[in-house]
């Protein structure tokens, strides 16, 4: 189960609206490599897992994604909470206003929806591990993306930027899982089998 | 008036410092579930993190659900008080 605590992970106090912004920042919430996704594939990706403690990276980690997803909705919401008409129009945001007003609703900087085939949940200790490895590096370069995009705009930057951190150490704790996986299976052939499916011969 | 604000900002914002601590060094004892000093080290900004979570609760309402008890019975502030992305206080 899940509690929740009123406060977000790194605070978040946004002066300026930027709706040109915005539409870019919001692909980390529902877009390809976004915060949805990467929460739901480590949440998701926890029942096939055979080893306690690989459980408890996905667990901890898929939690703190969640604290990340309420930090890139709040920066798109404070991007956008007082857009005037004049403003929507003329940046390109009527295309989402249409649907979303200034609401969020998690799809890709490009218009394309949240799909969960934007993640994957394989069944197999190594083969989800892997995915989530490379996960990290892709949310890590869709933040510096995004850190090009904002370096004048220091209320957006910072919050950016710790994001950008965060991919670095999960990268690191996921590589330090597969290892402790691969310590557990024989060093000769890593993928000869999948532990969470296939019964070991002793 | 300033001046409460001020310390709420304040203690929100070491609430937000132990608790980056609490979230890293989690992660780091799942897998490195012997280490023995990063262990004590966790649970000292565990302790910390009580006890500021509590102080907010008691001045300001509080942050989570687990703190309400020590909250004024008169108003449930959980539900009146401003939402995080609504941005600074």
């Amino acid at each position: 189960m899940w509690s929740y605590e009123k406060r977000l992970q790194f605070p978040v106090n946004i002066k300026e609206t930027n709706a040109k912004l915005a539409q870019a920042i919001m692909s980390q919430y529902g877009g390809p490599d976004g915060e949805i996704g990467a929460s739901m594939r480590y949440l998701s990706q926890r029942y096939a897992m055979p080893y306690n403690e690989v459980s408890a990276v996905l667990t901890d980690i898929g939690t703190e994604e969640l604290a990340h997803l309420e930090m890139v909705a709040t920066i798109v919401h404070q991007l956008t909470r007082d857009l005037s008409m004049e403003e929507i129009e003329e940046s390109g945001f009527a295309n989402y206003y249409v649907d979303h007003t200034v609401g969020i609703w998690p799809m890709a900087a490009g218009g394309v929806p949240f799909n969960s085939c934007e993640f994957q949940s394989k069944g197999d200790v190594i083969t989800d591990l892997v995915e989530d490895m490379a996960a990290e590096q892709k949310a890590r370069s869709t933040y510096d993306n995004i850190l090009r995009l904002t370096r004048d705009y220091p209320d957006v930057y910072a919050p950016i930027k710790f994001l950008r951190a965060r991919e670095i150490v999960h990268f690191q704790r996921f590589g330090e899982a597969l290892r402790i996986v691969q310590d557990r299976l024989d060093s000769k052939n890593f993928y000869a089998f999948n532990p969470g499916f296939d019964k070991c011969e002793e | 008036m300033m001046n409460s604000g001020n310390d709420r900002n304040r203690l929100l914002h070491d609430i937000g410092v132990i608790d980056f601590v609490v979230v890293e060094m989690t992660e780091y004892l799942d897998t490195h579930p012997t280490d023995k000093e990063a262990m004590e080290y966790l649970n000292h900004y565990v302790r910390m993190k009580n006890q500021a979570m509590r102080e907010y609760a008691m001045k300001y309402g509080p942050l989570r659900i687990s703190d309400a008890d020590g909250c004024n019975q008169n108003e449930w502030k959980w539900a009146t008080q401003d939402w995080p992305w609504k941005g600074g206080c």
